[in-house]
């Protein structure tokens, strides 16, 4: 009953996940549901004359062909509910603003019809010229404020005088990293359900985010949020892509009305690629300088991301760099361009991953110039306090971290400088970087209540992408509440529940635990209240949401990875054969699961460094690496060694009530950096532009 | 997918004489894939998977593989591993285990090609649509090839297990209205030339029954050797199968062939021939490597395939003739 909190559960859904009983959005029972496939744009930008549809419209069970002539407007129209929502193409105008954008939709009463008929309907636009390509929009970059789960930041910001300093340097590092754009690939594609009754409609969505598509649709449909409900079970994964109502979401419910009939849509794999985000590319230029103590006197990070030319979604690469080191003189910059494609989204760690590639690799450089050793290097500039604004950490085990991963991962053996050493003919190097991603937490509410027959039932409307958000809150409620885990059943995932935010910048274990401890601690009050055990059930409500004592700490969890590399010397193949990642996140709540996703963060850091990558055609403007033939993740062979160890209580009373930090993201923060260390060790070769193909090392 | 008749065959006989206009179905894993994005439509599926022509043996010298065994079989074939282990490690190179299982021998030689473009309807594609242009040329090349190349068509052969049976000399057996006859596998596969829809010396209804590889010294010693973007499960950034045979400190025979950067299965006999009588050496290596690609056209993105493609060679041949490389 105590100390449930951090034990090993096996995850409660994964029974129903690996056996097929869980129900997923997409196959939500419904009788006389429609099958919608979009139609999808072969122009990255144009003005559509004319659909022809007849053909579509003539073959076996095809009910409708939408498109901007004939669907019907939206009462609310297209526009986003809130800064945070997307910019959507559905239907609405003539409009092709990037390549793969939907523009018709063809319904039947099988997927297959669906699908063949959405594959006969040809598309007659006008072209208009675009660009896909960074370099061509550079002489326009701007800079643009950063959003993210901690609110509102500038885009800019200096400390001292960076250029000053980096004129008096003894040692320098003045470099470009690049990442390329890459692509979300939840195993479960987009895919969402339509049923109207009337004026109210209910969406069986595959999102990390239920309220925000229920702000979304009410907007979209001119009704009041009451009238519509989001339900979601299940999620086969989400990363970020899932956290935004996308076009596909608002089509489905204007075909369900517009036919008077269920609509379900789910993305087909190459769909997933521009329509629903991705990661932006970025170009980022470092200029670091130590004093021959190793003493960091200059640290310039400025970052330029893509967005698409009618949203505004910017990767904080540099925010990294405004807390990760100990520095007098710090500047960083934020700019965006805009180019003609899907507007890219929030993707694991979006800034921290990108942003700690070049930090990290940057650091590494530096250090290597110094010839002190990287771990050494970064202990001579550990940040005490934030480095800009001075407030202390909440908690930071960073220390702790090197240490506990430097001795498991063995990296007193290793040689600094370069050299050749094999193993069976390759080339064998290590290297590490620092992780850190901030401790987001916001408001949420739960419900929490004790049955007469002693079980108990708590809900909030948050998702379980997969992190486990099912185990772990009824760990929090047992606890809470001192009954046995057993006793206990969390259910989530609909906007009749109380409140919850979007599971997005790691922020669901964190509020929500605070959230499930408040509801319960409040029942827990009730129940001793009436000193016997209920007749009727008893219920009680949980709100929280930041103190004003928060703000006056820096808040961020962190790790130190480590990688070590094989190099076939000259055919330029990379193997990962072992990464290890020491964390501190403030209390983990399940061991077990943690380590699951420390483990899925740093697998996905192979895949940053070493695969990932949507390749435009630069003169089409398309992406062709639309299928996961082309587009590279890890196989399992690629992943050789992942081993994430962590601190099981860090103590902390500020981040929020239930001293949890997220950790669904910081396992890939600094790993690709890591890697890429290593392949410096290993060959002598430092590639600055991800991923790390074998072409780049020949 | 567009709607098609499905037929099974009870015999060969039945499978060739039923055969013309219909698009025979081994394994699947390469044809169903390709109907359901709607680029190849046949009306008329011919399932073959269930003939009796899986069988694996050795025999009058040479591995005698029935079209429809499987990737798998093939690879973990005791006499295969022994007699011809180039052969397995091609295969195994190639797709998942899962594919594996599924795909056959037949399957595999008429794989098509991975060309992005080629499998996206939005895209122009001369082999998918005679004359419509290709999007490829000035576009993604990457993955396409440097060897063999026409100005109507860059795709690069996909295959693995061809790559090694190419430079085993394996013959292929088809079956037609007109009788059975062998095809040189160096022979199957056609350059794109002026049309690169016309991919294959097949006749019209015939099926393939089998590959036939002849073992000696030389296959003996093959050995296979693949750059990819990924440990498994990528296509060939360039691959080689290479076979020699050293006696008395000098080479005696050796072929090669390279896959991933032509657009079939491609061996040089000019590069073969200058290893003849020289040591086994990485210098002789690098010399057959040098003039196997020669006349090769590099592209934005695949320049590198031509540096990449003479490192493999070199250290497929240095393997096969046991060289410390
Ligand atoms: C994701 C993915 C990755 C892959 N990676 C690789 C790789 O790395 N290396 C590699 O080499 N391959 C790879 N493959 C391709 C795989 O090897 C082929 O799909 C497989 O070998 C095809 O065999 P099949 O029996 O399934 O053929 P099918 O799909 O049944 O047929 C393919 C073609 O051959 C014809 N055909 C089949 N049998 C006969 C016959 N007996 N006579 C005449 N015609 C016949 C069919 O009509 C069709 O045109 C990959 C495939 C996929 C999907
Ligand atoms: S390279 Fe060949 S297969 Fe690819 S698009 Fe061009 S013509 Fe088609």
């Amino acid at each position: 009953m105590s100390d449930e909190i951090g034990k090993p559960y096996p995850r409660r859904d994964g029974r129903a996940k690996v056996t097929g009983e869980a129900v997923y959005s997409y196959e939500w029972p419904v009788p006389g549901i429609l099958y919608g496939v979009l139609v999808t744009s072969n122009l990255a930008k144009g003005r559509i004359t004319a659909v022809d549809s007849a053909a579509a419209e003539r073959e076996p069970g095809v009910i409708a062909v939408l498109t901007p002539f004939n669907a019907m407007k939206l009462p609310g129209g297209a526009k986003p509910a809130d800064t945070g929502d997307r910019v959507v193409q559905v239907l609405q105008d003539d409009q092709i603003l990037y390549s793969n954008q939907p523009v018709a939709v063809a319904i039947a009463d099988t997927f297959e019809r669906a699908l063949h008929a959405a594959a006969q309907v040809r598309v007659s636009a006008q072209a208009l010229p675009f660009t896909v390509r960074m370099a061509d929009e550079l002489h326009a970059a701007f800079p643009h404020d950063i959003r993210t789960s901690a609110g509102s930041q500038p885009a800019d910001q200096l400390r001292g005088d960076v250029e000053a300093a980096l004129r008096r340097a003894e040692h320098k590092v003045e470099a470009d990293y690049e990442t390329p754009p890459e692509t979300h690939n939840p195993l479960e594609p987009h895919a969402t359900l339509a049923v109207w009754s009337g004026d109210r409609l209910t969406l069986y969505d595959a999102t990390q985010g239920i309220f925000g598509v229920r702000k979304k649709l009410a907007k979209a449909f001119a009704l009041p949020p009451g009238n519509v409900r989001v339900i979601t079970k299940y999620v086969g994964g989400g990363f970020g892509c899932k956290g935004s109502a996308w076009s596909h979401v608002v089509i489905a419910a204007l075909a369900a009305k517009q036919l008077g009939r269920p609509v379900k849509i789910a993305l087909t794999r190459p769909q997933m690629f521009g329509i629903v985000g991705g990661r932006p590319q970025t170009q980022q230029k470092i200029s670091a300088a130590a004093d021959k103590d190793g003493r960091l006197i200059a640290l310039r990070h400025e970052t330029v991301s893509t967005t698409s030319r009618f949203d505004d979604f910017i990767e904080p690469a540099a925010l990294v760099s405004r807390h990760q080191y100990q520095c007098e003189n710090i500047e960083t910059k934020h700019r965006l361009v805009r180019l003609d494609i899907g507007t890219p989204t929030y993707m694991r760690a979006p800034g921290e991953s990108s942003g700690s590639f070049a930090l990290e690799s940057a650091i590494d450089e530096l250090a290597h110039e110094l010839g002190i050793d990287p771990i050494d290097f970064r202990l001579k500039n550990y940040a005490e306090t934030d480095p800009i604004e001075g407030k202390p950490f909440s908690s930071k085990s960073l220390r702790r971290c090197y240490e506990l991963g430097a001795e498991r991962f063995g990296w007193q053996k290793r040689t600094r400088r370069p050299e050749l050493v094999l193993r069976a003919g390759k080339l064998v190097g290590t290297g590490m970087a620092t992780a850190a991603y901030p401790a987001n937490y916001t408001k949420a509410s739960a419900i929490a209540r004790m049955n007469p027959d002693g079980t108990v039932l708590v809900q909030s409307g948050a998702v379980d992408i997969g992190g486990g958000t099912y185990t772990v809150m009824a760990q929090v409620a047992a606890e809470t509440l001192g009954v046995p885990y057993e006793k206990v059943k969390f259910d989530l995932g609909d906007t009749e529940m109380p409140e919850a935010p979007r599971s997005g910048g790691s922020i669901t274990a964190a509020s929500v635990a605070s959230a499930v401890e408040a509801a319960c601690r409040a029942l827990r009050q009730k129940l001793d209240a009436m000193g016997e055990r209920p007749r009727k059930p008893v219920e009680a409500l949980g709100e929280v949401a930041p103190s004003e004592e928060r703000k006056k700490y820096a808040l961020h969890s962190f790790g130190a990875q480590f990688a070590e590399v094989e190099v076939d010397p000259d055919l330029g193949m990379v193997r990962v054969t072992r990464l290890v990642g020491a964390f501190a996140a403030g209390r983990i709540l399940n061991a077990s699961l943690a380590r699951s996703q420390f483990m899925g963060g740093m697998v996905w850091g192979i895949g940053m460094a070493l695969h990932e990558h949507s390749v435009y055609d630069e003169k089409l403007g398309r992406i062709m690496t639309r299928d996961l033939a082309d587009y590279h993740v890890p196989s399992h062979k690629d992943v050789v060694i992942v081993d994430p160890i962590f601190i099981p209580v860090e103590k902390d009373d500020v981040v929020d009530p239930a001293g949890v930090k997220g950790i669904g993201e910081i396992g890939i923060t600094g790993a690709a950096a890591a890697i890429g260390n290593a392949v410096f060790n290993a060959t002598g070769k430092r590639v600055r532009a991800l991923p790390i193909t074998p072409d780049k090392l020949l | 997918m567009r709607l098609f008749t499905f037929q099974r065959a009870a015999n060969v006989d039945e499978a060739v004489a039923s055969g013309a206009g219909a698009a025979f179905l081994a394994g699947g894993t390469n044809l169903v894939d390709l109907m359901k994005i709607e680029v190849l439509n046949p009306e008329r599926v011919l399932d073959v998977s269930r003939l009796d022509l899986a069988k694996i043996e050795l025999r009058e010298g040479a591995l005698q593989i029935g079209a429809l065994a499987s990737n798998t079989a093939v690879a973990e074939h005791a006499e295969v591993m022994r007699a011809a282990p180039g052969l397995s490690q091609a295969l195994l190179s190639g797709a998942s285990p899962q594919l594996r299982n599924a795909a056959t021998v037949g399957g595999n030689l008429l794989q098509r090609t991975r060309c992005a473009y080629y499998r996206d309807l939005g895209t122009r594609c001369n082999k998918r649509e005679p004359n419509s242009g290709c999007d490829a040329m000035e576009g993604w090349t990457r993955m396409h090839a440097v060897l063999g190349v026409s100005d109507k068509c860059i795709a690069a052969h996909p295959s693995d297990m061809c790559v090694a049976l190419y430079a085993l000399e394996a013959m292929v057996r088809v079956r037609g209205p007109a009788g059975e006859r062998d095809i040189p596998i160096g022979e199957l596969h056609l350059l794109p030339g002026d049309h690169p829809e016309r991919e294959f010396s097949l006749r019209p209804a015939e099926l393939i029954t089998g590959v036939r590889v002849p073992i000696d010294a030389l296959a003996a010693r093959s050995r296979y050797v693949k750059v990819r973007d990924r440990q498994s499960y990528a296509f060939a950034l360039a691959s080689c199968a290479a076979a020699v045979q050293v006696e008395g400190g000098a080479i005696r025979a050796a072929r090669f062939a390279l896959g991933g950067v032509g657009t079939k299965p491609w061996r040089v006999p000019e590069a073969e021939r200058s290893m003849q009588g020289r040591p086994p050496t990485r210098e002789t290596f690098a010399r057959a490597a040098e003039i196997a690609l020669r006349g090769a056209v590099p592209r934005r993105d695949n320049a590198f395939k031509v540096e990449l493609a003479k490192r493999t060679a070199v250290r497929a041949l240095m393997l096969s003739a046991g060289a410390p490389s």
